[in-house]
């Protein structure tokens, strides 16, 4: 059964394989590889057999071809209407027919599978909420990621990021001591504007435990900085822990299951050591439905939930500023139209549409709605882990028009965006198709809006 | 002739179809897994039954949900087409002195004029339907032959028993042929993916669920369908 020696069926398990994966510029000998590998079609059939059920089953069975899905996937709009971006015509094209055919499929047909369920779907599960029978397409398609995975047909990024999760337990090269460095460093860097701040490292019975994007230790520092900045002036009881505090899944995007297992394994794990009181997740959407929404069923948790109550920072937010722990100063609300990109992880698929409202309504004076918004919002177009594919990176570019339209009709210059891969796609989306606008997280910007008690403020010498 | 098909026949159509259902049904809950699934459909039960009446509920009523309000003529045929199909054929006088002949038992029943207008508009709405399918190109590129036959069996009853109800020449071959069009009729709904009978329910309270359970009930109001 030939196997390329970078693309196979066998996930990342070693520094080396990653080595060499990382080596192989944007996957041109692994796409390569790709053209030449085998399909078990044993294996597939047999784990479809044991994992395609009842609810997947009646959902490709039952659809009565009616089109009203259409229009609900952002692709199908943003592609001029191209009925080849149907979403049950996506399914059925790819999922459908391995089914129908009884896993016997060929390796050009498990690359077209590959090349729909990441540049045609990013997930995002508006589809279903607009199907009259509730198939929920996103779903679909991330059991079709699965599969797929499991086959060695996974885009070269996301296999990098299963690998990286398996060996880091985090989506990037970041160890324990670089984690624990950074907060340190971070907390040295900022203790002068804001003397007494700490960034406790594996502190226990903490009210609050704070977990993160490997992003932001990787690239963006300052925003672990924020969040310190943040529960200290609100008089938090707060920890990280050194191990288990990355919360984001690129296993998800890709399909590996058992990478998502072992990475939500890491936090609860945190957890059980730490026993604190909550955790709470950084300014990502993914993240939060990865490790809360998601978590508890690859871990096999039978209520469902995590080992301790979870939030998500947009949650933690609301709380502060409802309790009044953190005070906005009503001279520097934001003054300027603004608006606010519902991410579908954690509004649509988690439910926070009124927290974020609630948010807006103690930070900003012209608070403009995109329109659909709330659970009904359109993807930014980087979902399903498309910001970081550069296979397609072109689809994703005509994805994110149906965001930029949306963004341009409110009217908004200010873009608030608490996530990370909505807030990557607008920045791309920016970049690409220049509407001259900003976005930001709510961190930097809720810093430069709260009340400062005297006694945190530094002293004038 | 007759005999036969409003006996025998009668009897094999109506049990495939209740046969049918329960089938459907015993296999489609048995097929649930709250881990493949991703959802504690027996941790959180109350949430559940919320979330499951929630998504039944807004889609079973005309403009209920974002859906049907976005697609005002559709909906406007569908339902027109489904309240046809299912009360004419339940409600109506012909069949109620024939059930009261057979088994002793009849229901309240149209009247005539009534059933005669709903099988009208039965019929006009799956012609709606049909130019839909063929004028619309995203729904053009997924409908398949098979969807036209199921139209065609749908309304096969409807149209032979519009032209035995009117006395049309040969009435004696329209009435046998709008009886076996309705027996086809019963048999295809459990046996196609005019199930959708029953698994609409199901798989609306399954989404219902994972809403409800998991994607949010348990924190917000609940998905505004
Ligand atoms: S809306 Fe639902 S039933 Fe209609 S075509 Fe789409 S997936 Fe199929
Ligand atoms: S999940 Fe989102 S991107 Fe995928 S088909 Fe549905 S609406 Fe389109
Ligand atoms: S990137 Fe943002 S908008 Fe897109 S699917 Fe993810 S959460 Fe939704």
């Amino acid at each position: 059964m030939p196997e390329g020696k970078l693309c196979n069926k066998k996930p990342v398990t070693t520094k080396e394989e990653l080595q060499a994966l990382l080596a192989d510029k944007s996957g041109k000998q692994y796409y390569e590889e790709m053209n030449h590998i085998d399909i078990d079609r044993k294996a597939l059939w047999g784990t479809i057999q044991k994992s395609f059920k009842s609810r997947l089953k009646t959902w490709l069975e039952i659809c009565s071809h009616c089109g009203l899905c259409a229009e609900s996937c952002f692709y199908y709009l943003a592609n001029n209407r191209d009925p080849q971006q149907v979403p049950s015509y996506k399914i059925q094209k790819t999922l459908g027919q391995i089914i129908k055919r009884k896993g016997d499929v060929d390796n050009a047909f498990m690359q077209e599978c590959m090349d729909t369920s990441y540049a045609k779907c990013t997930c995002c599960t508006r589809c279903g909420v607009y199907c009259p029978f509730g198939i929920d397409t996103g779903i679909m398609f991330s059991y079709l990621r699965g599969l797929l995975f499991s086959q060695g047909f996974v885009p070269w990024e996301m296999k990098i990021g299963s690998g990286m999760h398996r060996i880091y337990r985090a989506q990037m090269d970041v160890t324990v001591e670089d984690w624990v460095d950074t907060c340190e460093w971070m907390a040295e860097e900022y203790e002068d504007d804001w003397p007494g701040l700490t960034i406790p490292v594996d502190k226990e019975n903490a009210d609050i435990m704070y977990t993160v994007n490997a992003r932001e230790p990787k690239h963006y520092p300052e925003d672990i900085a924020e969040a310190a900045i943040l529960f200290h002036v609100a008089g938090e009881n707060w920890t990280v822990p050194s191990e288990g505090w990355e919360e984001t899944s690129l296993a998800m995007f890709g399909g590996d299951w058992e990478a998502c297992k072992l990475q939500v394994e890491s936090v609860y794990a945190a957890m059980d050591r730490l026993k604190p009181k909550r955790m709470v997740v950084t300014e990502c959407g993914h993240a939060y439905r990865a490790t809360v929404i998601e978590g508890p069923y690859w871990a096999g948790i039978k209520t469902g939930k995590t080992p301790v109550e979870s939030l998500h920072y947009v949650e933690w937010v609301a709380e502060a500023l409802r309790t009044g722990k953190l005070k906005i100063d009503p001279s520097k609300k934001i003054k300027e139209p603004v608006t606010y990109q519902d991410s579908c992880n954690y509004i649509r698929n988690a439910g926070l549409g009124d927290i974020a409202r609630e948010i807006m309504s103690y930070i900003a004076e012209d608070f403009r709605e995109m329109s659909p918004c709330r659970e009904h919002n359109f993807c930014c177009g980087g979902g399903g882990g498309l910001n970081g594919i550069g296979r397609y990176r072109e689809q994703r570019n005509i994805g994110l028009k149906v965001k930029r339209n949306q963004i341009l009709a409110t009217g908004a210059k200010l873009v608030i965006a608490p996530c990370h891969n909505c807030w990557d796609a607008i920045r791309d989306l920016e970049e690409i198709y220049k509407i001259g606008m900003r976005w930001s997280f709510l961190k930097p910007l809720l810093i430069n809006m709260i009340e400062v008690p005297e006694h945190l403020k530094p002293k004038e010498e | 002739m007759y005999e036969f098909v409003t006996g025998p026949l009668a009897w094999l159509s109506f049990a495939i179809f209740f046969i049918g259902l329960i089938v459907r049904i015993v296999l489609y809950i048995k097929g649930l897994d709250w881990k493949m699934d991703r959802v504690t459909y027996r941790e959180n039960v109350s949430y559940g039954i919320k979330g499951a009446l929630r998504s039944i509920l807004f889609w079973l009523f005309p403009y209920g949900s974002h859906s049907w309000r976005n697609n005002p003529w559709f909906t406007l045929w569908v339902f027109l087409m489904h309240f046809g199909l299912l009360f004419t054929p339940i409600f109506l006088l012909g069949h109620n002195v024939l059930l009261k002949e057979r088994w002793g038992i009849s229901l309240w029943t149209l009247p005539e004029a009534v059933a005669d207008g709903l099988t009208v508009i039965v019929i006009v709405s799956v012609l709606f339907l049909i130019l839909r399918r063929i004028a619309l190109p995203e729904v053009r590129l997924i409908t398949t032959l098979y969807d036209y036959l199921l139209l065609a069996i749908a309304v096969a009853p409807f149209i032979t028993g519009f032209l035995a109800y009117h006395r049309a020449p040969d009435y004696y071959t329209w009435l046998i042929a709008h009886i076996l069009c309705g027996e086809i009729f019963l048999i295809a709904i459990p046996l196609t993916k005019l199930s959708h009978f029953i698994l609409f329910f199901l798989s609306r309270a399954q989404l219902g669920m994972d809403y409800g359970i998991k994607r949010g009930g348990m924190k917000g109001k609940g998905l505004a369908w």
